[in-house]
């Protein structure tokens, strides 16, 4: 059906893919696994037009076949469905599906017509969506069916997946496998790019996978099991699980009280939280992406203007309510932002200086008269250990951020609030686009400092990280906490469901 | 006060607004398809230069404006090169076009009339003062369906929000912005043409004096859409009638001095600019040039 043979793509330095072979059989669901920067995402790419290869071809129908941009790909039946949607939010769900294929004349664009053939593909697949709401107004996974939608408008008899599951919740993803389940009895052969192999698992007939830009697996999926897959894509063995001994919880370290954070228009996006954190234990915060964990933890680090949030907030029995994010640090609060590029890192600046953000007017980092020159030595020095303690790869202090992999900046961050010493660790999407070997790393390394007493607030989208890492877990739904569970007590399925407003049974 | 509203007001209003109008759509063309267009100033300097040489030569205003669009084209296929295929900073480009037409127009003047301050004077008979006025209000009402009822329109609107998602479905997003850029440059040659051969009879030296920026403030007023962009065109075109009356009107004894009432128009541009462009919202991808990621 679709055949990459030989493909070879060169981005600078980087092999992105190197002599990439990929089969997938008509009617199949196929997934394509590895880690972050493996190559799968590129190959797909390729296969869709994005990008053009440096060598190998491309075979359609065993046809070999030129395709040189997405229109090429979508006349030969191919969709993609990105990562990250292409949607365009202030346009209506037809207009965004019909973009780029329009009905009607040049002079004349006949939406009604493009609606009626919208309802008709929804009820074949059970996609149901409204043509004419806006896009901004969908949920994420409404807005996943109109990216299906506009593949099946356009003919696509070939599905190519990127992370389709990322976004979703588990109940989501339920439906979400049920609808490809159904396009395959359709006859439509799915290619789905992941890294979760649990769903490999789930879903696929067959599966790739990659490693460093090489295929070194093609396996049924009956015949394999998820240690095999990490294995492969690892290169080595991995421990899927998290071991952690029970947690010995201490004294209270932050205790949250009625606390409210709204924006500027009012909206509270944190609605009258209470809560507490003990030494040495992980609270856990599972919820959908966007219903106040960001405002949270970020209220809590000190980031949020006072005037948009009240309540209490006490910290080893001092109230920091209206305290500053420095003050804080230096009582002992340390924060691992959820998006690095943006509170994390100063990507265009050496690892050396990004070491000591946050301490940068203290000791080490400051020398000479009261303090104030950079003392490169002293702050050399922190680098070194921050990247040997936490194995940032290449260990070398005067590259720039940028030219870190995910996991390895992720690394350093972790590594430099760890380096504080912190009583309270306040974690946003510790793992996020990073590979299983680090998180494996950063699991270990977050039981550890648990272990030490610290407290740790976590937040992640990923429900099975949440589960694992946390002694305790608060479901948070609409900036309330609408639940405390015991991880270890609960079922997946439940939380699942409280994190979409559900009650628990 | 009474006399200062009357139909010489309305129409002087129509007329004053008519170059606003033409090269703010043709700044919502550019700007709808991601591409900041500053430029609109310079753009209006070049077809109001060449409608004024060209009518002069051949004694023809329609030869005018034609050749008028054509340098609009022209000039703003430099912005729309420089911008798309090289990916420069559009406010630069757009503001290093500025300062070229500022310059060029009288140079060439001096070259060909021997007079760097002004075209030759061209006979009353041979000006177009209304049917502009026409183009313009009409295009209002083309644009608004081209816009919203044309692929063409629904695929400008994507790649000015959304390139990516664009790209992705299949639409050329440098072949969509260049059709934009060219657009802007056709339209703002006409406004720049009934500036020199429409309002009055020759070409002065930056005779647009600021209305290019102004058509832009209309365009952020009226919230990148057509109707509303007409709309606040005549409320500067309004304002700008209203300073012309209040010229040699006296109050309390006393001429108000002309330069008061000249800012007017400016100063309202300000205070509408700062009071409402946060509800303002523009296409998500202007100014940022389209490049697939890596």
């Amino acid at each position: 059906m679709l055949e990459l043979r030989n493909i070879t793509k060169r981005f600078g330095d980087v092999l992105a893919n190197d002599h990439v072979n990929i089969k997938v059989k008509p009617g199949t669901i196929h997934s394509i696994v590895g880690e972050n920067g493996a190559g799968k995402s590129t190959a797909m790419r390729i296969a869709y037009g994005f990008y053009t290869p440096d060598s190998g071809e491309i075979l359609v129908d065993g046809e070999v076949r030129e395709i040189r941009t997405p229109h090429d790909a979508i006349a030969l039946g191919i969709g993609m469905v990105h990562q990250h949607f292409m949607l365009v939010e202030p346009m209506t769900v037809a207009e965004n599906i019909v973009l780029g294929a329009e009905p009607g004349t040049t002079a004349a664009l006949d939406l009604n017509k493009a609606a009626s053939e919208i309802r008709a593909l929804s009820d074949e697949f059970k996609l149901a969506v409204d043509p004419h709401a806006t896009i901004e107004t969908l949920s994420v996974g409404q807005q996943q069916r109109v990216e299906l939608l506009k593949a099946l408008y356009r003919h696509a008899r070939i599905l190519i997946l990127d992370e389709p599951t990322a976004v979703l919740t588990p109940q989501e993803v339920e439906e979400f496998f049920a609808i490809l389940r159904r396009m395959r009895e359709q006859g439509k052969t799915v290619v789905i790019i992941t890294h979760k192999l649990s769903e490999v698992l789930a879903i696929s007939d067959e599966v790739t996978v990659m490693r460093d830009g090489r295929v070194v697996g093609e396996l049924k999926t009956s015949d394999t099991n998820a240690a095999e897959l990490a294995r492969l894509m690892v290169g080595r063995d991995v421990l899927l699980r998290v071991e952690k001994p029970e947690a010995k919880a201490g004294e209270t370290v932050l205790r949250v009280q009625n606390m409210v954070v709204a924006v500027a228009d009012g909206t509270r996006r944190v609605n009258d939280v209470s809560f507490e954190v003990r030494a040495g234990e992980i609270v856990g915060v599972a919820g959908v992406e966007g219903n106040g964990q960001t405002e949270l933890i970020e209220s809590l680090a000190g980031l949020t203007a006072q005037s948009r949030v009240s309540g209490k907030v006490d910290f080893a029995g001092r109230d920091i309510t209206n305290m500053s994010a420095r003050d804080r640090k230096e009582l002992g609060i340390a924060h691992v932002p959820e998006d690095r590029h943006r509170r994390g890192l100063l990507l265009d600046f050496d690892l050396a200086e990004n070491s000591i953000l946050g301490i940068h007017y203290r000791q080490p980092a400051v020398t000479g008269l009261g303090g104030i020159l950079l003392d490169e030595k002293g702050i050399e020095r922190r680098a070194r250990q921050v990247i040997k303690d936490f194995d940032v790869r290449p260990p070398n202090p005067d590259l720039p951020a940028r030219a870190l992999s995910g996991g390895n900046q992720q690394k350093l961050i972790i590594g430099r609030e760890f380096e504080l010493n912190p009583k309270l660790l306040l974690v946003s999407q510790p793992t996020r686009g990073v590979d299983i070997g680090a998180i494996e790393f950063i699991h270990r390394k977050l039981v550890a400092l648990r272990d030490a007493g610290c407290a740790v607030l976590l937040v992640s989208a990923e429900l099975e990280e949440v589960t694992a890492l946390a002694d305790r877990l608060l479901v948070i739904y609409h900036g309330q906490i609408v639940g405390e569970v015991d991880p270890k007590q609960t079922s997946n399925e439940e939380i699942g469901l409280l994190m979409t407003g559900g009650k628990k049974q | 006060m009474r006399d200062l509203f009357n139909i010489g007001l309305l129409l002087s209003t129509i007329r004053l607004a008519t170059p606003l109008i033409l090269a703010a759509l043709g700044g919502l063309y550019s700007e709808r398809s991601g591409v900041i267009n500053i430029a609109l100033e310079g753009l209006m300097l070049a077809g109001a230069f060449t409608a004024a040489s060209v009518t002069h030569y051949l004694q023809n205003p329609w030869a005018g404006l034609i050749a008028a669009i054509c340098a609009g084209v022209l000039i703003a296929s430099i912005h729309a090169i420089a911008c798309i295929r090289f990916k420069a900073d559009q406010v630069v480009t757009g503001t290093a076009i500025n300062i070229l037409m500022i310059g060029l127009p009288p140079f060439i003047s001096g070259a060909l009339f021997l007079s760097t301050g002004s075209t030759p004077q061209i006979p009353v008979n041979k000006l177009i003062p209304w049917t502009p006025v026409v183009i313009a209000f009409l295009l209002v009402f083309v644009t608004w369906y081209v816009l919203y009822k044309t692929p063409f329109g629904l695929r400008l609107r994507a790649v000015g929000e959304n390139p990516g998602a664009a790209d992705a479905a299949g639409i050329s997003v440098t072949k969509i912005r260049y059709a934009g850029v060219l657009l802007s440059g056709a339209l703002a040659g006409i406004g720049g043409a009934y500036l020199s051969i429409g309002q009055s009879s020759l070409f002065t030296r930056n005779m647009t004096s600021g209305r290019g920026f102004i058509a832009l403030a209309a365009l952020i007023f009226g919230k990148w859409r057509p109707v509303q962009t007409m709309l606040a065109c005549l409320l500067f075109g309004f304002t700008d009638a209203i300073a012309i009356q209040l010229q040699g009107v006296r109050y309390g004894g006393e001429e108000i001095p002309n330069q008061f009432i000249q800012i007017i128009p400016y100063l309202l541009t300000i205070i509408v600019l700062a009071g409402f462009i946060g509800t303002s919202r523009a296409p998500r991808a202007l100014g940022q040039p389209y490049e697939k990621e890596r």
